[in-house]
């Protein structure tokens, strides 16, 4: 008696085939990072071992490993987080706790949306500008890690703002009535709830720094070095840009170190961000409210 | 919402009452401090590549040769020419072909992700999104040169594999994460109660998308699309690249060109500090600076202006 | 937690523990910057106290840098300009020491299936220089360039302020004269040797040691009626090849004891090994 009509059925088909046409435009926009990393590894996995990963490159970078890179870009995500974390992560506290919603809140608001919407040669320009010249760095780590952390500092503050909205406005509530200040709720109450989410929008953004190549173009990477950098106001060689020599200026490089060197940054980044994931999820399912 | 207003109030009242310690002050007004850094730090680079590109901007800029002329010749032996447009176009070629690519797809795949996903799966989605996301540029760049390049010249049958096309599919698949990622928020914004009311009418899930969805979450869309051109604009290493690096207005998407972006990545190492090449790059950072700020005003714009 | 707290420790102090290390700052041209990287890199085993950190950034920027004091040693691709010594004497009265340290030849290749074997330097004007009209193969003496789609050519080209692409302006188009727009500005010697090699229709230029057998390197005559010369150590070195020049490193006023025994040691015979490994032309011995 209830028998769909033909006109139903039909709906039922193209709701199918509308299923079925997105969930294969899904797969096929995530099948390239699938391809993309299958091929380096193989590509790059004849030359990819511990040699590689501890040893300076040598006969002008055409044979040998990449350790001076590995250190490199090392010291400079490590020295940008020191320098874009705190910053960030107070930032953040001051737009969740004191801001009050006024012109002055929005327009905070506008500046960290275009600071994540500057283009990171621009920032390598300001880097240039500010740091290795009217700073007086020079071109060392030290600058370009500053660059860095100005890169970095939109992406810690959203992050780090969605923590502390996150923790329920009733847990203040509470350290207020009985008798905590303002600045003791945030140290005993609204950071340690926030913690899990701020830690990984650091972690995320150390992979975001770990792959950048244009804002230490020209403030802190070189060429080539002989010597690992020994202090901040050194030099250094960088995983990202020594894949961009290799693979553009230097001749008679085997065509498996550049890919070794892109797998190596790639599964790094990957790595970091795979932290970031579990920190997210096990600290999800221990989340109080 | 009134419950934490009386405790604002009664805060309010019991900060009157007791004076706060020195210390409480000094790290008070530290908060503040860092709260305006991101005000300062955005002025700062204004005014720091203002700063820069001010001596050739006062001299030697002319409005029309900058933006009309397609003759970039910094380093010309008869006339130095500072002509971006040739750059300005590649630029654009490059974010709106991406574009074309990359929002109808990113939104699909929103639609997807937001419409037919169990939670889990979602979850698993936006894991794999973060990892696209994750691909720095420069390997992005690799990939274009390597992979990309072979295949456009073997499957179009054309001289040159790195062109305005390679650029943008490489833009393409860089931007969609921040596409599907913005788009996905929009969609999941328009309350349930919307859904339901149209499944109770019969509609199917894509007369949902599109005569209820879409329509509700048009704002939010639009700028998940505008923040894609964004990224797009602003993408330096990989359109390097990418491009070909070649000075013309390209005929066709399997001709080379060049980016603003790129411009400068590629000449202002060998050009010496304070000269006047080096200036027109810090210019051209300026042209960049304005270009993306509107980019991101407008995207803002869209965002906001509907929550009022 | 704990183990990954001493494998940062040791990545710190592994950064660290060259203090009594001495370093020659070295920077400039970047036609220069692998020979320069490969002589540093050697020179290590040579004296294990001394470091040389090579950079680059263009002959001009390595003189200026060389000028202001902050380098040791300044690499470039073309001689040192009066004005520029002058600047040295009046800044800090220093002296500017000049060394050639080798030869470099432009070789012009094109891709195997090209039939061309050489070029007059008026064709390479016609193909590159502004204003010059070929625009297709065929436009040099009908050329047919198999596997090239519409006999185009492809014009592969460095960004307009590296060395080489100055030099290759100048010793193709001499000093008032411009290269067309339009070419593939790639970033490095391995992009364009790379590019010309998967693309029949390409044409480019690069230092002559870094060609490999994927590509086709052409002979060069003067005009029409010269003799065509292949690119090779011998004819580099006595200039008969029409586009090879020297390349030099500057020292300013008296250097110091490890910056004279460094530029003692790159003329020796042990440098010149690695010039050649690395694409150059030793420097002629005088």
């Amino acid at each position: 008696m209830f028998r769909p009509s033909s006109h139903l059925i039909n709906k039922e088909i193209k709701e199918k085939k509308f299923k079925n046409l997105l969930s294969s435009i899904t797969f096929f926009l995530f099948l390239p990072a699938l391809i993309i990393i299958l091929w380096l590894a193989i590509k790059g996995s004849p030359v990819l071992s511990w040699d590689f990963l501890t040893q300076d490159p040598i006969n002008g970078m055409t044979a040998g490993g990449i350790f001076p890179t590995i250190v490199g870009t090392f010291w400079l995500v490590v020295l940008s987080v020191l320098v874009s974390c705190p910053l960030g992560v107070i930032a953040a506290i001051y737009l969740s706790e004191y801001a009050a919603d006024n012109t002055l809140t929005r327009i905070i608001r506008l500046a960290i949306l275009n600071l994540a919407g500057v283009p990171s040669i621009v920032h390598a320009l300001f880097g240039l500008g500010a740091f290795v010249l009217f700073m007086k760095m020079g071109t060392s780590i030290l600058a370009a890690s500053f660059t860095l952390a100005v890169m970095n500092l939109p992406v810690i503050i959203t992050s780090t703002l969605e923590s502390l909205k996150a923790v329920p406005h009733s847990y203040r509530e509470a350290s207020w009535n009985v008798g905590a200040s303002k600045l003791q709720t945030i140290r005993y109450i609204v950071l340690p709830n926030s913690i899990p989410g701020i830690l990984t929008g650091v972690v995320f953004s150390v992979g975001r720094s770990a792959g950048e190549t244009a804002a230490i173009l020209f403030t802190g990477v070189a060429f080539y070095l002989p010597f690992l950098p020994r202090s901040v106001f050194d030099q250094c060689m960088s995983l990202s840009m020594h894949l961009f020599t290799i693979s553009t200026q230097v001749v008679g490089v085997p065509d498996a170190y550049p890919y070794a060197t892109a797998l190596v940054l790639i599964l790094l980044i990957l790595s970091v961000n795979s932290i970031a994931v579990i920190l997210r999820s096990y600290f999800r399912t221990k989340r109080k409210w | 919402m009134s419950n934490s207003t009386t405790s604002q109030a009664f805060l309010e009242w019991r900060q009157k009452k007791t004076t706060k310690p020195t210390s409480e002050k000094v790290i008070e007004f530290i908060i503040k401090g860092a709260g305006f850094s991101s005000i300062i730090l955005i002025a700062a680079i204004l005014i720091f590549i203002l700063k820069e590109s001010l001596p050739f901007l006062l001299s030697k800029f002319d409005f029309k040769e900058f933006f009309m002329s397609t003759e970039w010749y910094p380093a010309s032996v008869v006339k130095i020419r500072y002509g971006i447009l040739a750059l300005l176009v590649g630029t654009v070629l490059v974010t709106v072909i991406s574009m074309l690519i990359a929002v109808p797809l990113g939104l699909a795949c929103a639609f997807y992700i937001s419409e037919f996903c169990s939670p889990r799966m979602r979850e698993i989605y936006k894991i794999l999104i973060e990892f696209l996301a994750a691909i720095p540029s420069v390997v992005w760049g690799f990939i274009a040169i390597m992979m990309i390049n072979p295949l456009i010249i073997n499957t179009f049958n054309v001289p040159i594999g790195l062109n305005i096309l390679n650029a943008s599919i490489i833009l393409a698949l860089m931007s969609l994460p921040l596409i599907v990622s913005v788009g996905e928020d929009a969609l999941r914004a328009v309350p349930e109660t919307y859904r339901e009311a149209a499944e109770g009418l019969g509609a199917t899930k894509w007369e949902i998308a599109i005569r209820v969805l879409l329509p509700a979450a048009k704002n939010g869309l639009m700028a998940a699309a505008l923040l894609g051109v964004g990224r797009a604009l602003g993408e330096t290493m990989a359109v390097l690249m990418a491009t070909g690096h070649s000075i013309q207005i390209p005929q066709s998407i399997f001709e080379p060109g060049r980016t603003l972006t790129a411009t400068i990545a590629a000449e202002l190492g060998e050009s010496p500090k304070g000269g006047e090449h080096y200036q027109a790059l810090f210019a051209i950072g300026l042209v960049l600076f304005i270009l993306s700020f509107a980019v991101n005003l407008s995207a803002d714009y869209l965002i906001r202006g509907r929550r009022k | 937690m704990r183990n990954i707290f001493y494998l940062v420790m040791m990545m710190m102090i592994g950064c660290s523990n060259d203090d009594r290390m001495l370093i020659v700052q070295n920077k400039g041209s970047d036609t220069l910057v692998n020979l320069a990287q490969a002589w540093a890199e050697e020179y290590k085993k040579v004296n294990p106290e001394v470091a040389i950190a090579v950079s680059g950034g263009g002959s001009g920027t390595g003189i200026a840098a060389l000028i202001n004091g902050t380098v040791d040693i300044a690499n470039s691709s073309r001689a040192i300009k009066d004005e520029e010594r002058a600047e040295a004497m009046k800044n800090n009265n220093k002296v500017i020491n000049e060394f050639v340290v080798g030869m470099d030849a432009l070789a012009v290749f094109v891709h195997p299936k090209n039939p061309l074997d050489g070029l007059t330097l008026e064709e390479i004007a016609c193909i590159y220089g502004e204003g010059g009209k070929c625009v297709y193969w065929h436009d040099i003496r009908g050329t047919k360039v198999s596997g090239c789609h519409e006999n185009k050519i492809i014009r592969v080209s460095r960004q307009s302020n590296s060395g080489t692409y100055q030099y290759f302006r100048e010793a193709t188009l001499g000093k008032k004269r411009d290269l067309k727009l339009g070419s593939m500005d790639l970033n490095g010697s391995r992009e364009s040797i790379d590019l010309v090699e998967k693309t029949p229709c390409a044409v480019g230029y690069s230092g002559m040691g870094y060609l490999n057998k994927h590509v086709k390197a052409l002979c060069i005559s003067k005009n029409d009626n010269a003799e065509c010369i292949k690119p090779t150590l011998q004819t580099a070195t006595d200039k008969s090849y029409p586009i090879s020049r020297e390349l030099y490193m500057y020292t300013a006023g008296t250097p110091s004891d490890q910056v004279k025994a460094y530029m003692e040691w790159t003329q020796s015979d042990a440098a010149k090994v690695i010039t050649i490994k690395a694409g150059y032309v030793p420097a002629p011995k005088k």
